[in-house]
């Protein structure tokens, strides 16, 4: 945007910068320099990183300048990657060689990988600059950020709510310019989310599209690596990097990967959106619902056709997704016992090795995370394996044809992301059933494996509100499409929140 | 329907996961409370559906097996908790009459 002139680089969007960057008009150090900056400044209110990696990303930095410059030189300014230079920040379940992964637990609190993921091995390639990890909650499993063992995030528009989760550190510190991006993972909404209570755009890819080896498992037939950006275009340019076939992760998908920022500024004249009307029953806030509501109509002004649509088995994802995400999560979590690396307890005199494992687990996790491998282990157990997760996966089968139903009568289907708006600390609901009610209307694409997108499509009480696109199997595409539409006709305008004393 | 301390605690110890009698407690409510919820699935389930298990068309995956660069020993076992020289340390599997703690 033109009035970006006199903005901070911490402020601009991956693209802008991008440019300024391909044309010398402002260095890889000066913008990883100014991003240090900001979370010196900021992060005391906000605690979006778990670890900052100050000298490893100024030598980043350093390398993309002489590359740049390099390019520059010879005449190649128009080949200079799209994220070389780019501070980026990683959640904490994405391995990182040297740099400690913890999944923010205590079972891995001091876990240096050996190797890097997949998506982090693809990002230094590409010459981006790893700042640092972001705070999640433990393992993933949370929408808060909260079970983190580490500290709290807050939502950098309001100290006083949550960010979002699980991918609460990532969405913060995009929306704070603690980070020009982020990697986060979602399994049931946590990329989605966070993204829409922290006012930025977050990107659940289609299962496969992006490779999760090396990203610490939950669920796996149901978990996503994905962007989080400040407007769509930076989110295509960072799928652009992140997709692709890899064959260490056997679910990868062979599917072509297309330029995504091909179909940014296509516009939706033509498209068909759907409307499913089960996603506007009781149980959305009234401002999330008027927010919606007001940028489907944007949609419609700027050429879609909007059109009704039925998932009618849509109140029971959240149930199905809770029998299959807890199912593998106590099968993965297996892994975790603290001898080859993880948790070791003290005082084991005696302990045989069952004992200590058993010890490792139960002092290495949180409460959550026991929860979930305790029901995980109950709907897995002889005599309920049929009537939980044999129940679970037949009536999945029913969702995702549910969902190919709806998605035949149109290009993509549009929901509010969550619920609510970003909730007060003290709001949060006690009883686990009612904080899964976060993820009800997120969750369906992950039991799908479809791709959806969260943009923000304005405010309600002065908080961003998040609208869901969902699309078909590797149609990333169009949720791009649709998504910029939203963004251009919402007026959010790519506001940012007030925080630390420094506004934009 | 309802966890006795008994049923909690049997899973517990087929998870290999130790509780106290807080966490016992407390996760036998939730867990109740969760199947409860659970159980509107049943109103929808049909015999006749295949389980989904899986959302790609994609068969197993297989490669040629060759050897390629891997983890060093010592990277392997560098995060190792407890290790003996080029091995991870464990508390002794087989009794064998002799002392007990590694």
């Amino acid at each position: 945007m033109s009035d970006n002139i006199n903005a901070r680089l911490c402020h601009m969007t991956l693209h802008e910068l991008h440019d300024m960057l391909a044309q010398g008009q402002v260095s890889s150090r000066e913008i990883t320099s100014d991003v240090l900056a900001r979370i010196d400044e900021v992060e005391a209110s906000v605690g979006a990183y778990v670890t900052v990696d100050r000298e490893g990303a100024l030598s980043g930095a350093d390398a993309a300048d002489a590359a740049i410059a390099r390019a520059r030189r010879v005449g190649d300014a128009a080949e200079i990657g799209a994220v070389v230079g780019i501070p980026v920040v990683l959640k904490d379940n994405v391995c990182t060689r040297g740099m400690r992964t913890t999944c923010c637990s205590k079972m891995l609190e001091d876990f240096v990988p050996t190797y890097d993921a997949a998506v982090t091995a693809r990002l230094r390639a590409a010459g981006a600059v790893i700042v640092g990890k972001a705070n999640m909650d433990e393992f993933a499993m949370g929408s808060t950020t909260q079970t983190s063992i580490f500290h709290v995030t807050r939502n950098p528009w309001d100290p006083e709510r949550v960010p979002g989760g699980s991918s609460g550190g990532c969405a913060a510190a995009v929306a704070a310019g603690e980070a020009v991006a982020a990697v986060g993972s979602d399994t049931g909404g946590s990329v989605r989310q966070p993204a829409s209570f922290c006012g930025v755009v977050g990107l659940k890819p289609t299962y496969g599209r992006v490779s999760r080896y090396g990203v610490a498992a939950f669920a796996s037939s149901l978990d996503t690596v994905g962007p989080v950006t400040q407007d769509v275009r930076d989110c295509a340019i960072m799928l652009n990097v992140m997709a692709g076939h890899d064959e260490r992760d056997s679910t990868s998908a062979p599917n072509a990967v297309p330029d995504y920022t091909e179909y940014v500024e296509r516009g939706v004249e033509g498209l068909k959106i759907g409307i499913p009307k089960e996603f506007f029953g009781p149980g959305m806030d009234e401002g999330v619902r008027t927010a919606v509501e007001r940028a489907v109509h944007a949609l419609e002004g700027a050429g879609a056709k909007i059109v009704d649509v039925s998932i009618p088995l849509v109140e029971h994802a959240l149930g199905v997704y809770y029998l299959v995400a807890t199912a593998e999560a106590s099968s993965n979590m297996a892994r975790l016992d603290g001898i080859r690396y993880g948790h070791r307890p003290e005082g084991r005199s005696g302990m045989d090795v069952a004992d200590l494992m058993s010890a490792s687990r139960g002092q290495g996790f949180g409460m959550e995370v026991k929860r979930r491998i305790m029901l995980g282990t109950f709907v897995l157990s002889a005599g309920n394996i049929d009537a939980f997760y044999g129940r679970a996966l037949r009536s999945r089968r029913l969702l995702k044809e549910d969902v190919e139903r709806a998605l035949a009568q149109c290009d993509c289907l549009a929901s509010p992301t969550a619920p609510t708006v970003a909730f007060r600390f003290d709001e949060e609901p006690d009883d686990p059933l009612a904080m899964y009610l976060q993820d009800i209307y997120t969750t369906l694409a992950n039991l799908a494996g479809v791709p959806a997108i969260s943009v923000p499509c304005g405010f309600a009480d002065g908080l961003p509100v998040g609208l869901q696109i969902m699309g078909r199997m590797f149609d990333e595409g169009t949720l791009m499409q649709v998504a910029r539409a939203v963004e251009l006709t919402s007026g959010f305008d790519r506001a940012r929140p007030e925080v630390g004393g420094c506004v934009k | 329907m309802s966890l006795s301390r008994e049923e909690t605690a049997r899973l517990a110890d087929l998870a290999r996961l130790s509780l106290n009698d807080d966490e016992l407690a407390r996760i036998a409510h939730d867990l109740a409370e969760i199947i409860d919820y659970m159980e509107k699935l049943a109103g929808i389930d049909r015999a006749d559906v295949e389980p989904l298990s899986h959302v790609l068309n994609t068969v197993n995956v297989y490669r040629d097996d060759r050897a390629e660069p891997s983890l060093s020993q010592e990277e392997a076992l560098a995060n190792a908790p407890d290790r003996q020289g080029e091995f991870f340390r464990v508390p002794r599997i087989i009794d064998t009459g002799e002392g007990s703690e590694a």
